[in-house]
């Protein structure tokens, strides 16, 4: 049982959820696949998000491990989640920083434990900078083509 | 021997180390010796420059600091093909040399 | 011509905004040069070999007059007074201060333009023909899914840390005059029979570019309905950005994921992702498409004369070599040539801006476009002007009648500006030009297109070149590979290298012999590429390295 993965919720810098964070430890896309009982998922930038597809309505937390900050592939896992539904916490953990804050939150993430705490107020002020958005994305937010055409 | 360059971080213009601090002339460039790795992290941690490196580069005849690479050389005088703008006080005998 | 609302205004003012507060993080420490950097390059800055340099965004190439002027503004107020036009139709400048840029931005912002995605690991400034709304042979104008195109990829929440640079270009005529089909997504805009009459679409192609393994993007899908268009667009970059190879730099564009799957692997993966974006629904309203199209309307032509006065043979000269036929038969597309013989390839000082600008207000409804061949367009003059425009361009150095020719030199910045480059482009580009111009060969030998590109990186198309030069070090010399039979238009092909390299005289002597090849070889109405193309390159070979 690899129970030792992940940031515990003392680790989450910034939470935009009401419910209780889980209190345990993750495990790996792997493990998870094999256990039927795992609640809480850590994916690394090589593994395949939608391997959990047949399983979120058991998962309370998914965290997306960004190693380096330039690699975007959690990006694309977060959505793909969101896109199915998945409605459980979205950790985004690891190189996560000011400037990345606010594309992650479109992506999906709600859940956010960088590995170095981040400025208070630059990290608010990151995720207040776009007022309006041009795409469609996990955030569900309309969209700027979306309030040209409002009947 | 061997000397350092870089670009200052406000303004980006190309720097020599001076023995003391950041100079943009080349020929103000001192050798380091062994001390390249130390002055360096130093420098570039308290942004008195941006991304510094050691280069080598030898001392002509005329007093002038050479670099070894084409780049370096390109970099202390300007671009060959505006040679208007090149740092102005530099050596103007550079240009038989930067090629 | 397409004009911000108050939302793109807020978008580009915010990100002005966002850029400044990065600046100052960086300069108070808070942010590594390491974290730092993509942010810059995100806004068109750089680190190049004598200070910062700025990149500025210029949308499908297109701009208006005040456009034009702000940029010679900004020439002046924080460069040394000029800009040079690139490749990819944008305009840089290389003098700059880290502690201006933000100030730069926001002077852009003021007239509808930014530095957004400029480089960096993310989607890249839109291209697309030059000649879009004006060529007579155009089947449709692509500049409204240029612009639908920019502003899903500004900012995309996603796309933004890929493991590589990522370019579109966008045409609409059977002609391609954007390099297409080497971008990492080629899209022809195209119409075929439906039941109801015509129905519009995009062809996609997937995987082209140049760089160190040149490749020509394949056809990934023959039509893509317009009200699907984006979603396709982003099924197609999800695949590249989790599976796009992030081990190895070299590695790491589209078109070495679409090598190594094989076209059709990556097309059925894009497939599988598409029908399911589609049920997620990330398309904008359709109407949006219309909304966008409609700032794109033809401009009010008038007729009027359709020849002119050829007496002057300096005039009937550069009319014959450096006009495009409009779809308006009153009217012309005119090439302003940045390549004057000796001078410095897309360079133009700030006065020659302004004198583009003045020009286009006068006789081109206000619009200029800047070319893949780094040159300026007045898409839209009457013929009845022409002589006008040409006196003007010529009183300013701007009337080279070379366009196509072999003075009119792709040619990347090379060692005397970027840090990435190996030799010297630029004095290469001088000295050829200038040996042609006065020889008056240029007239003889006809359409050749001439790259140089000063490192593999090929910013300088070499692999796209008639004649392709790619600079090289060669033991702390520079070195230069000479390279036929390549070509970035519809009949695209990637040149091949003809041998071992030269120095600098011996490359400017190679394509001298070269071209005497072709002049003694060449069949009536054949081309250099042509000839080439039928003969082979072994009378070159034997020309360049015969005993």
């Amino acid at each position: 049982m690899a129970h030792n993965l992940g940031t515990s919720p003392d680790e989450v810098q910034f939470r935009f959820r009401d419910d209780e964070p889980v209190d345990h430890g993750t495990v790996t896309v792997d493990s998870a696949l094999e256990q039927t009982n795992a609640n809480a998922v850590r994916i690394e930038p090589g593994d395949d998000a939608r391997l959990l597809l047949p399983f979120l309505d058991r998962l309370a937390l998914v965290e997306v491990n960004f190693p380096s900050f330039g690699d975007g592939r959690g990006y694309s896992a977060a959505r793909i989640l969101r896109e199915a539904g998945y409605a459980g916490e979205l950790r985004a953990v690891g190189q996560v920083l000011i400037d990345q804050l606010s594309h992650m939150r479109r992506c999906g993430f709600d859940s956010f434990a960088p590995d170095k705490r981040l400025d208070e107020e630059d990290a608010l002020r990151a995720f207040a900078t776009w007022e309006n958005v041009y795409q469609r994305a996990a955030d569900r937010r309309a969209t700027i083509a979306d309030k040209r055409h409002e009947a | 021997m061997k000397i350092l360059t870089g670009n200052d971080l406000r303004s980006g213009a190309v720097t020599w180390w001076n023995g003391t601090g950041w100079s943009l002339f080349v020929d103000d460039a001192v050798d380091v010796g062994d001390d390249a790795e130390e002055i360096l992290a130093r420098e570039e941690a308290a942004r008195r420059v941006n991304v510094p490196y050691a280069i080598e580069a030898t001392i002509d005849a005329g007093g002038h600091v050479r670099p070894a690479h084409i780049k370096d050389r390109v970099r202390a005088l300007g671009p060959t093909v505006r040679r208007d703008l090149a740092v102005p006080t530099a050596d103007k005998t550079g240009w038989d040399w930067v090629i | 011509m397409y004009k911000y609302d108050q939302y793109d205004q807020a978008m580009v003012d915010a990100r002005v905004e966002e850029f400044r507060d990065q600046a100052r993080r960086r300069l108070e420490g808070k942010l590594t040069e390491d974290q730092f950097k993509p942010l810059r390059l995100m806004n068109g800055l750089y680190l190049q070999l004598h200070a910062y340099m700025l990149r500025v965004a210029i949308p499908y190439g297109t701009l208006n007059s005040r456009q034009m002027e702000a940029l010679a503004d900004i020439a002046e107020k924080y460069d040394r007074g000029y800009g040079h036009f690139t490749t990819r139709q944008n305009i840089q400048y290389n003098w700059i201060k880290l502690e201006d840029a933000a100030d730069i931005l926001a002077d852009l912002a003021t007239v509808e333009m930014h530095a957004i995605q400029t480089s960096g690991n993310c989607i890249r400034n839109i291209s697309a023909d030059h000649f879009a709304g004006a060529a007579a042979d155009e089947i449709i104008d692509p500049r409204p899914y240029a612009e639908l195109m920019r502003q899903w990829s500004s900012f995309h929440p996603e796309f933004t840390y890929l493991p590589r640079k990522f370019k579109i270009a966008v045409i609409g005529s059977e002609t391609d005059r954007a390099a297409m089909r080497l971008h990492d997504i080629g899209i022809r805009i195209v119409r075929r029979a439906s039941d109801s009459g015509a129905e519009v679409g995009a062809q996609f192609f997937a995987g082209g570019g140049m760089g160190r393994t040149p490749m020509i993007a394949p056809l990934i899908r023959d039509f893509v309905p317009l009200d699907q268009l984006i979603t396709y667009a982003e099924a197609c970059l999800r695949v590249y950005n989790r599976y796009g190879r992030r081990d190895n730099k070299y590695k790491a564009r589209i078109k070495i994921l679409v090598h190594e799957l094989g076209a059709a692997e990556y097309t059925r993966q894009v497939e599988e992702e598409f029908a399911h974006m589609l049920s997620v629904g990330v398309e904008p309203p359709h109407e949006e498409l219309a909304r966008i199209a409609e700032y794109f309307a033809p401009p009010a032509f008038v007729d009027g004369p359709k020849t002119l006065d050829r007496s002057d043979p300096d005039f009937a000269l550069w009319v014959d070599r450096n006009t495009h036929r409009h779809k308006h038969d009153a009217y012309v597309s005119a090439v302003i040539s940045l390549k004057p013989a000796g001078g410095i390839p897309g360079d133009a000082t700030a006065d020659q801006m302004r004198l583009m600008a003045r020009l286009a207000k006068q006789y081109s409804f206000d619009e200029l476009r800047v070319m893949h061949t780094q040159n300026v367009l007045l898409p839209h003059v009457r013929i009845a002007d022409l002589h006008a425009v040409w006196t003007a361009l010529e009183e300013a150095g701007l009337g080279s009648p070379n366009m196509d020719t072999i003075e009119d030199i792709i040619a990347c910045p090379g060692l005397d500006y970027c840090s990435l480059a190996n030799a010297r482009s630029i004095p290469l580009a001088q000295r050829i030009s200038e040996r042609f111009a006065q020889s008056g060969r240029t007239e003889i030998v006809g359409e050749l297109k001439l790259k140089i590109s000063g490192c593999i990186n090929a910013c300088g198309h070499h692999h796209a070149g008639h004649i392709g030069i790619l600079g090289v070090d060669k033991k702390g010399t520079e070195n230069y590979q000479l390279s036929l039979g390549g070509s970035e238009a519809e009949d695209v092909s990637l040149a091949k290298i003809t041998g071992p390299g030269f120095d600098e005289d011996g490359v400017i002597a190679a394509v001298e012999k070269v071209t005497d090849v072709y002049l003694a070889a060449r069949a009536d109405g054949e081309r250099f590429l042509d000839t080439y193309r039928r003969i082979g390159m072994e009378p070159f070979k034997e020309a360049l390295y015969g005993a």
